[in-house]
């Protein structure tokens, strides 16, 4: 059917928009949106040698972010180099070694913008599928370990004298959102990502009492800004990703200027 | 006879260069408090997280019961604003945990008016409390308090001190706190370790419920929850805190903790 396209588009947006809520969350509790800027510019080299290896595209990107997680998290047992230093190396070194791997694929036909700015007409049922499993893990992740996560969160020494492991739970969080980053790329593209995690998050806030309000109200945020984004997309032929990151923009705004009696801003 | 839950034997910490710690021993015993005392930088804090296993020491080894439960009370809890929470919540560490243990343990420390109010708001004395109750529905053997009366007047400080004391009497627990004064420390203390980097001196408080130049200036309630603590170092430091060369040692080290 013609409108197809448009329906995975919202289906895997909405998908998208429900675990970047509380994970989006924790981006902004935790201060690390420069984080998830750095794996997201990261994707790019996962696109490059995805298609240099001929290999699923999907798989290259998740395994490109997930690597440089990692890294990461061993980078930062030096203490030589902050950590926003080395985060700024590795996100403009990965773009950099991204975009520089393209130029050597002679026939690729690589719609830079689509994957810079994402692409409606770039989903297709099998990216449907890879939201849906990384979704529901990330979910059942989330379920699992959220009473460690939001200790850790309080307070890291805290959390580590009552028992929760601290190195152990901090990875996990990276490995998930360097999962969504991944997945979330086609839809938004890479240099929108990040806020599609924290946009919603910190409209949630002063409409939020508990931690797991804020996760939820931040889900409920995003699929708003991802349906209103993608429709006005299709209707006015604008880009997939800054569509949803103006509407997104747009619901932040209202929420902010509404009057106190109705937020909450402690 | 009480037994030990914890033995710290010659323990040293340093973080790069810097000796913190140097070869620290002693012994925390069931059903006992203990306080730690010393100039800033003595590495009090150090000491107190390397027996809540945050810090590892260089040199030296911490001994700890298995399956001690322990009950941390930080210093100072920064919680970004950016963080709904309520006192309720943040009560709740576990799922475990229902309604009646939140309720009975902010009762204990007189809370219970707080606990649907955003924790942001708290002055330093609410936030202590409420800290100490998450500490104590852990059911803790063994309740770490880093400077608890620090940033609190002294109304407050007597009243901590009394809750502090309570807790021990109803529960039996024990108790090891860092005192962020000199010669004041909590009357219900059993032991003080007097610590610059090492141990200087350690031994009983004495009581001042009787001494009526101290009731004067701070009133008899207050002289009954404070002890002085009278220093007895063989040796003297100099402005970098390192030992000058002895004179004549007057004292040994010694004097545990008694019952």
């Amino acid at each position: 059917m013609y409108y197809d396209f448009l329906i995975y588009a919202l289906v895997g947006g909405i998908g998208l928009a429900i675990v970047a809520g509380p994970l989006g969350s924790f981006v902004v509790w935790r201060r690390m949106s420069y984080f998830g800027d750095s794996l997201a510019h990261s994707a790019l080299l996962g696109v490059a040698i995805g298609i240099f290896l001929e290999i699923n595209m999907n798989l290259a990107i998740i395994g490109c972010c997930l690597l440089l997680a990692l890294l990461l998290v061993a980078m930062q047992k030096q203490r030589i180099i902050a950590t926003d230093t080395l985060l700024g190396i590795m996100a403009h070194s990965s773009l950099s070694l991204g975009l520089v791997t393209l130029s050597f694929i002679e026939d690729a036909r690589v719609d830079l913008m689509a994957f810079l700015f994402g692409d409606l007409l770039a989903i297709v049922p099998q990216d449907l599928v890879w939201i849906a499993i990384g979704g529901l893990a990330i979910l059942a992740l989330l379920y699992r370990y959220w009473p460690q996560l939001i200790a850790m969160t309080i307070n890291e020494e805290l959390a580590a004298v009552e028992g929760v492991k601290i190195e152990r739970v901090r990875l996990l969080l990276m490995l998930m959102i360097a999962l969504v980053i991944a997945v979330a790329m086609k839809i938004v593209g890479i240099l929108l990502i990040t806020s599609l995690l924290i946009i919603p998050a910190a409209s949630a806030r002063p409409l939020s009492k508990s931690p797991e309000q804020m996760a939820c109200l931040a889900s409920l945020i995003g699929c708003a800004s991802v349906v209103m984004g993608l429709l006005a997309s299709y209707e006015y032929d604008t880009p997939a990703g800054p569509s949803v990151v103006v509407a997104a923009m747009v619901i932040f705004v209202g929420i902010y200027l509404l009057p106190k009696k109705y937020a909450n801003q402690n | 006879m009480n037994t030990d839950i914890v033995k710290l034997e010659s323990v040293s910490v340093s973080f790069g260069d810097k000796e913190v710690v140097k070869k620290v021993t002693f012994n925390l015993h069931t059903n006992c408090i203990t306080t730690i005392i010393g100039p800033n930088g003595a590495g009090k804090t150090t000491l107190v997280k390397t027996v809540l296993g945050l810090v590892k020491p260089t040199a030296g080894s911490v001994w700890k019961q298995s399956d001690l439960v322990i009950g941390y009370v930080p210093q100072k809890l920064h919680i970004d604003k950016t963080f709904p929470l309520t006192v309720k919540r943040f009560l709740k560490i576990s799922r475990d945990i229902s309604q009646q243990d939140i309720e009975k343990a902010v009762e204990s420390v007189n809370i219970s008016k707080l606990l649907d109010n955003s924790i942001h708001g708290l002055s330093g004395g609410e936030m202590q409390r409420v800290m100490i109750a998450r500490a104590l529905l852990r059911e803790p053997q063994l309740l770490v308090l880093d400077e608890p009366v620090q940033g609190v007047d002294i109304n407050g400080q007597i009243e901590l001190y009394q809750l502090i004391s309570d807790i021990r009497k109803e529960r039996g627990c024990s108790v090891l706190m860092i005192s962020h004064d000199l010669h004041l420390v909590m009357s219900a203390t059993d032991h003080v370790i007097c610590m610059n980097q090492h141990v200087c001196c350690s031994g009983h408080p004495e009581k001042i419920t009787s001494d009526p130049s101290y009731i004067d200036l701070f009133g008899p309630a207050s002289a009954k929850t404070m002890a002085l603590y009278s220093h007895h170092h063989n040796h003297d430091h100099n402005l970098h805190g390192d030992v000058l060369p002895e004179q004549a040692t007057e004292h040994s080290h010694s004097q545990e903790c008694q019952h």
